[in-house]
């Protein structure tokens, strides 16, 4: 009862024209950035940020947190459009998004992926409303040893599932870990595979450099070498009918749906994990659980339902221990904190007792963005839908330009420029050789929360890891790990007992 | 005729030269300053540095805006490096704290913090002793025994090893013959989660990094590293009060790329002379419960070193305790 009787006051804030009027600039700008490979939602607040002071602080923080939603929606255009992920959150967006788009049916992908995204939202957002003060302390109970184990298990979740020649996935997933170990340590200090002294290698190699590298560069080389002189062309249509039919489409994805928001936002609200984190787990859930695992990777609509409600839900999610203990639980959330310093707020955990008005006035701002950020999302998908008609030729030296900018926008730097297209010659040669990209890019990214949370338990176990023993959070986690990673192995081993299997398991494997 | 042309000359050379003139007694910034903070996101350094940004930009002391950036890596070697490769480039500034001292002579990265072009020290920067509130120790004598009862499996969180929480820790292990499991985080606000959730058993956080948490009643300070008592903490003794010669403080500088010219140090001098002079930032270091004590030009410069010289003794002795 207290808890409406405060988000009614709030919508009493968010609902003034002022905060409307932001939240449809914050969404529309938001989208148009997360559009752009290369530029995330971390780019945009960062880029914005300095223009907040024209409003009062509520209207402000709801600007960015529409902001925020908005490039969460514009990361999956770039992923099912162009293969490149914007984020690395919208990674597993790709795996279906793009296949789909390729076969003509971009349309009733990106519909889906608005349709997800906005289910994800608002079930996050409801659960945010409703559980807010007992999670926030059940999100510190996540030390060290959890984060590992989470991280673990969002790694086999999707390695185990991959579905391609094992070897290589493992070989991929070692040279993701080997890139990801490049820069600084962070826990002493030392520089690591600096290669002599290239100043360009201290800040490490950025997850945005290899993405647009390998999915821009190299998927632009794969595309001009295998169709040569005929032109693939996509002719996406995009009317009131494609709503219609991805509805239609969709009506088998009412579980998946359910699963990728409550895991998002629950793996949201965990400080460390973030939105990469829950799109990948809920991808190979939804894989998982689906009645046909082979479709996936192939054009699956569930494989675009399952990570883009999670990535949805879970930066919802993020907002929790931003606005209950003032952490940050992404990079994103981090510099919207800097910002509520900067308009004067204190976060931290009497932020919701001192200013409740501004806290629900976010919490309710974030139900109208998301209405909002669904409504110009569809209506916007026309237009993007326009530019896969655009012959390849032309595309592919547009393609190029917005993959150098990408590469060199975040840290302005042309050491960047050169090691993206050097990922990108690289990627083509890996993929011409059928190695599977995204479990290195995805070791990647999820390489480096996993080494220092390992290193922070073995350090605070003395050495041993008894600290992932004691914990059952953790412990939970790893059996469940170790489980999904020797599944296959013990199917093919009961396969290879009953002899009427064996042609159905060979052809997995 | 030939009169008119030198006048015309001299006059033309005048004013030519009047707008260079000009420039150089008044540089200013034509682009983004790039604010780059030697650590990561929601420590001290952190909050400091978005802070003065804010209230740069707010009050418009600057014609163009700062953008802060987190180099935290390495316990700011990242940074250091950074700014060691922009050299000359009167767009960049860093924040600095304690690790300014340390991590060049611990991490082979080529910086030497002689070359850099000081800037101006806002405020010092106190150490406090916490616990989690549900803990059982209350005091500091409790916290002795409790570490040595535990025998090395009392774990300390703290920033980077080697940076300033590593070495207030070396610095108690040393005085009360004890030792801790020195759990590294990146930042201060990552340390000050992991004493609330219990993964690790103290801290020893800037008041700003735990103040927040003390005032919801998550977390208790035990004693201060300070030569006096904070206004903020009225009631937490002194390490000195308790009979223990240990004092630790931290500065909160700003300084320039290697190679920066004179007139664009002069911009940004000025810049945070007016910074510290401002209504807003004094209410800020009351709350962050900040010494304030500017500092600028040679005089800084010399602070600097000296006290580089003192952390290289430090570090030297420490080492040699670890070999015993």
């Amino acid at each position: 009862m207290d808890i409406l009787a405060s988000l009614l006051d709030g919508f009493g804030t968010s609902l003034l024209p002022l905060n409307i009027a932001v939240m449809i600039a914050g969404v529309t700008v938001g989208m148009l950035i997360g559009a752009l490979p290369g530029l995330g939602s971390v780019n945009g607040v960062a880029i914005l940020l300095p223009l907040t002071f024209l409003v009062p602080p509520t209207s402000a923080m709801i600007f960015m947190a529409a902001l925020y939603y908005g490039c969460m929606y514009g990361d999956a255009i770039a992923s099912i459009l162009l293969g490149i992920p914007g984020a690395s959150s919208a990674v597993a967006t790709t795996f279906d998004g793009r296949p789909m788009a390729m076969s003509g049916k971009a349309g009733v992908a990106l519909t889906a992926s608005a349709i997800a995204s906005f289910t994800g939202g608002t079930v996050s957002i409801v659960l945010f409303t409703v559980l807010a003060p007992t999670l926030a302390d059940a999100a510190l109970a996540f030390g060290p040893a959890e984060e590992f184990a989470l991280v673990l298990l969002a790694f086999t979740t999707f390695v185990a599932l991959g579905g391609q020649d094992r070897f290589k996935t493992v070989i991929a997933i070692c040279l993701g870990l080997v890139l990801s170990t490049v820069g600084l340590d962070m826990i002493s200090g030392q520089p690591r595979l600096i290669f002599g002294d290239l100043p360009g290698f201290y800040h490490g190699i950025s997850f945005l450099v290899l993405a647009i590298g390998i999915y821009g560069i190299g998927e632009m080389l794969n595309t001009i070498e295998s169709t040569r002189n005929k032109v693939a062309m996509v002719q996406p249509r995009m009317t009131l009918g494609t709503v219609r039919e991805t509805l239609r489409e969709m009506r088998g994805s009412i579980g998946t749906l359910s699963q990728g928001s409550v895991l998002g936002f629950f793996v949201g609200t965990l400080p460390a994990a973030g939105a990469t984190t829950a799109s990948l787990m809920a991808y190979g859930v939804a894989k998982m659980t689906s009645r046909h695992p082979e479709r996936f990777g192939k054009g699956e609509i569930n494989g675009i339902v399952a990570p883009e409600s999670a990535n949805n839900a879970a930066s919802t999610g993020s907002f929790l221990p931003m606005l209950t203990l003032g952490i940050p639980g992404s990079a994103t959330t981090a510099l919207l904190l800097g910002g509520m310093v900067l308009w004067g707020l204190q976060p931290g955990p009497m932020l919701f007792i001192e200013q409740p008005e501004f806290t629900w006035g976010l919490i309710s701002s974030l139900y109208v963005s998301n209405v909002f950020a669904v409504i110009a999302n569809l209506a916007f998908i026309p237009l993007f839908c326009y530019a896969l008609r655009v012959p390849f030729t032309i595309l592919a030296a547009v393609i190029f330009v917005l993959c150098v900018v990408g590469g060199y926008a975040p840290s302005s730097d042309m050491h960047d420029v050169w090691l993206m297209l050097g990922f990108g010659l690289a990627g083509f040669v890996l993929c011409r050789l059928d190695y599977p990209l995204a479990p290195m890019v995805l070791s990647m990214v999820l390489g480096p929360i996993m080494e220092n949370a390992l290193r922070q338990s073995l350090i605070a176990g003395q050495g041993t890891p008894s600290l992932f023993l004691e914990r059952p959070i953790a412990l939970t986690f790893i059996l469940i790990a170790v489980l999904l990673f020797t599944l296959p192995a013990v199917k093919m081993a009961l396969a290879n007992r009953r002899p009427p299997a064996p042609a159905l398991a060979e052809e997995k494997a | 005729m030939r009169r008119d042309f030198l006048k015309g000359a001299v006059l033309g050379a005048v004013l030519l030269a009047l707008p260079g003139l000009a420039h150089a007694a008044e540089w200013k910034p034509q682009r983004p300053v790039e604010m780059v903070i030697m650590a990561g996101q929601g420590g001290g350094a952190d909050r400091l540095a978005r802070a003065i940004q804010t209230m740069i930009q707010k009050n418009d002391l600057s014609n163009m805006p700062f953008l802060p950036v987190n180099k935290g890596g390495g316990s700011g070697a990242e940074a250091l490096r950074y700014l060691k490769d922009k050299a000359g480039d009167p767009h960049v500034i860093m924040a600095t704290l304690n690790s300014y001292y340390t991590t060049p002579l611990l991490t082979p990265i080529g910086v030497d913090i002689a070359e850099f072009v000081p800037v101006a020290r806002l405020a010092v920067d106190d150490f406090v002793l916490w616990v989690n509130a549900d803990s059982d120790i209350k005091t500091l004598d409790q916290y002795v025994a409790a570490v040595k009862k535990q025998g090395r499996g009392f774990k300390m969180g703290g920033t980077g090893t080697n940076q300033e929480d590593s070495l207030v820790t070396a610095m108690v292990e040393r005085a009360f013959k004890v030792q801790h499991t020195y759990v590294p985080f990146q930042g201060g606000g990552e340390v000050a989660k992991a004493l609330l959730g219990n993964h690790v058993q103290a801290s020893v956080n800037n008041p700003s990094e735990a103040m927040q948490f003390y005032k919801a009643g998550k977390v208790r300070p035990l004693a201060v590293f300070s030569e006096k008592r904070l206004p903020e903490l009225p009631d937490v003794p002194t390490m000195r009060e308790l009979g223990h010669e240990l004092v630790y403080t931290m500065q909160r500088s700003f300084v320039l790329p290697p190679g920066t010219p004179k007139e664009v140090q002069a911009y940004y001098v000025d810049l945070f002379r007016k910074v510290d002079q401002h209504p807003e930032w004094v209410k800020y270091a009351q709350n962050m419960s900040l010494t304030r004590d500017f500092l600028a030009g040679p005089e800084l410069q010399e602070a600097f070193l000296r006290e580089r010289q003192q952390h290289q003794d430090l570090l030297a002795t420490m080492t040699a305790s670890a070999a015993n």
